[in-house]
């Protein structure tokens, strides 16, 4: 009797764990500019190639600007690290989807896009996002960069096997609810640290129910709850994804392929460490008032008492006061984006309540597609104009205002709304507020100019 | 291994990598000089340098993959890091430089003040407060080994080459 991550973890050992960590086989190794210029010079250093450039693809995300595609007069020393990796990639004979790439984006858009990301695989990356990979059935997680290094060098990474932690999600989200608050809500009742040691899987019939890039928005802020991999098991809404993509099997491998990505779920009976149910029907938008992603309540809720210095500290932080509400609100920037909600569903959806409606003049917003996919479908369907004539600004493909190391900044204390994952102190830009919500949720504030319920809009499935 | 050193300390829970090592100093391409910028955005957390062992809050190093936090914590010259737990992320970047992520119960944290000298025995497993008590640490037994003996973990997988070769013809 095996879960998931027992049957992916089996399957990939060259040498089991004993008294030293296994040796685990690596499927599929993304890579960005940001975490591998140290990796390669140590490969330089020791005379090793790549040795398996046919299982690694680079592109670069997160220090890119997102205002153009061209370099010129950008960053000095963030240019310099896009053309070291340029640099790397052609030394070593890995594939890069550079910024003249109609592959290019997120490393964690482009690789369930370009069905690179694929049931069952073992998948690392030099970022801890890479738990989104895993709502494929994907054993993915972050890595840092001598990893990065030795993933390059040797396909294998040295692993210890973590425990297995079900997160069960039952009963049907209410309009205006979304993957994004399950997520949050889960890592309020867990906390940042409550998935340490651990690999989520999330199951249950509100999980089932949801389309893969809602799937991906959870795996992808496993890491936030401190697991740095989360799977979903792969089924018929998995599979009708990935047919067709571009390194997606094809013809009877495609078959074979299903056949045994069916294998996969967790058997019956399988033992996890540790269960947590949560029925979602009564689950509002969910919102975080601190500055950690497990500092969060419901849209309507107020802020909650501090419970130690690190809690007061928080809120001194973000300029809030306990039994305060966050509706109403002021909000300087609403950011719809990054690698948890920059995907074509999550664009439509801001798009949907932004449709012939402006945002504030007090509101600065800036929406982000995930990748130059993404872009070139959201333009095909005409969202980017809902955005612009709503007064949004509509950019090239990046990381852009997650990180804030491309320029793209909220200012020193001004709030915003924002879609990505994580509301650290600075993450935003030195002393920016960040409010982590549901691009829904982001809409309805940038309209309203504060923080704003998305279900007073109407219209919402 | 052993490190003796006065402790200096960053009590807070939760300090995540964006806080040891802002991103905006990512854009190297390399690693030298990063220690400077330890805590850039934290006045709170700058610590005065010349102390080898920092003590910090539980669940220290969440977040971003980013060894450039391990980095910067060991160029500013620490090379223990005394916390209730670590991100699972972090204490692996940190076993891989040789920055030793060391857990201790809550009690023995509480008696790590600013300034009390402790001494840590990696081959005994062991830390030593002051004139308070000496309690072991746990540490897996394969890192414990390279940081002893300074094996090198890309050198020991390329040992198995011929394993994964064939794991791969497997395939």
């Amino acid at each position: 009797m095996k879960t998931l991550y027992d049957k992916i973890w089996d399957a990939h050992i060259v040498v089991p764990e004993a008294d030293a960590p296994a040796i685990l086989y690596i499927d599929l190794h993304l890579i960005h500019e940001v975490t591998t210029p140290q990796a390669f010079a140590e490969l330089r250093r020791r005379g090793l190639r790549v040795r398996r450039p046919d299982r690694t693809f680079a592109t670069m995300d997160h220090s890119i600007p997102t205002t153009s595609r061209s370099l010129d007069g950008f960053d000095d020393m963030a240019a310099k690290q896009v053309r070291r990796l340029e640099a790397n990639c052609k030394e070593f004979g890995v594939p890069l989807f550079d910024l003249n790439s109609p592959r290019q984006g997120i490393v964690h858009v482009i690789g369930p896009e370009l069905g690179l990301t694929q049931p069952g695989q073992t998948i690392v990356c030099g970022d801890s996002h890479t738990s989104t990979h895993g709502a494929f059935g994907a054993l993915a997680h972050g890595i840092g960069t001598t990893e990065v290094g030795m993933a390059l060098a040797t396909q294998c990474l040295l692993a210890r096997k973590s425990k297995n932690f079900a997160l069960h999600f039952d009963g049907h989200l209410q309009p205006g609810v979304t993957a994004k608050d399950m997520i949050l809500a889960l890592i309020g009742q867990i906390g940042t640290g409550g998935g340490t040691g651990c690999v989520f899987e999330f199951s249950g019939s509100a999980v089932r129910a949801l389309d893969m890039e809602a799937r991906m928005t959870i795996c992808n802020m496993s890491i936030e709850g401190g697991a740095r991999a989360g799977l979903i098991a792969p089924d018929d809404t998995t599979f009708q994804y990935l047919a067709g993509r571009e390194f997606s099997p094809k013809g009877s491998a495609w078959d074979e392929a299903v056949a045994r990505w069916k294998q996969l779920p967790s058997d019956e009976g399988a033992n996890y460490d540790r269960t947590v149910s949560i029925d979602v029907s009564n689950l509002e938008p969910m919102i975080t008032y601190g500055t950690n992603p497990g500092m969060s309540i419901p849209l309507t809720g107020r802020v909650p008492a501090p419970e130690n210095a690190a809690d007061r500290a928080a809120l001194e932080y973000m300029a809030l006061a306990p039994g305060q509400l966050l509706l109403g609100h002021p909000v300087d920037v609403v950011f719809i984006g990054s690698c948890t909600n920059s995907r074509l569903s999550d664009l439509r959806s801001a798009a949907q309540l932004l449709r012939g409606l402006k945002v504030s003049p007090s509101v600065r917003m800036l929406v982000v597609p995930g990748s130059f996919e993404v872009k070139r479908q959201a333009e095909a369907e005409g969202l980017d104009r809902i955005f612009k004539e709503a007064g949004a600004e509509w950019r090239e493909a990046g990381c852009s205002m997650c990180i804030a190391m491309n320029g793209d900044a909220v200012p020193p204390g001004k709030t915003s709304v924002s879609t990505s994952n994580r509301n650290f102190e600075g993450r935003q830009g030195k002393g920016a507020r960040t409010l982590l919500a549901s691009p829904l949720t982001a809409a309805a504030s940038a309209i309203e100019g504060c923080v704003a319920d998305p279900r007073r809009f109407g219209g919402l499935s | 291994m052993k490190v003796s050193s006065r402790v200096v300390c960053v009590p807070r829970e939760n300090i995540d990598t964006d806080q040891i090592i802002p991103a905006r100093f990512l854009k190297v391409t390399d690693k030298a000089g990063i220690g400077e910028h330890l805590f850039e955005d934290r006045p709170d957390f700058r610590v005065p340098k010349g102390s080898a062992i920092l003590v910090a809050g539980g669940n220290f190093g969440c977040g971003s993959s980013r060894e450039h936090a391990v980095w910067a914590l060991m160029d500013f010259g620490f090379k223990a890091v005394i916390s209730t737990g670590f991100a699972d992320i972090f204490r692996q970047n940190a076993l891989k430089n040789g920055l030793l992520p060391i857990v201790v119960d809550r009690e023995t944290h509480a008696l790590l003040r600013p300034d009390t000298v402790a001494a840590i025995d990696l081959a005994a497993q062991t830390l030593s407060i002051g004139d308070g008590p000496t309690v072991t640490f746990p540490i897996d037994s394969f890192s414990k080994t390279c940081l002893l003996e300074n094996l090198d973990e890309l050198g020991y997988i390329l040992k198995h080459e011929q394993a994964i070769t064939a794991f791969e013809n497997r395939k």
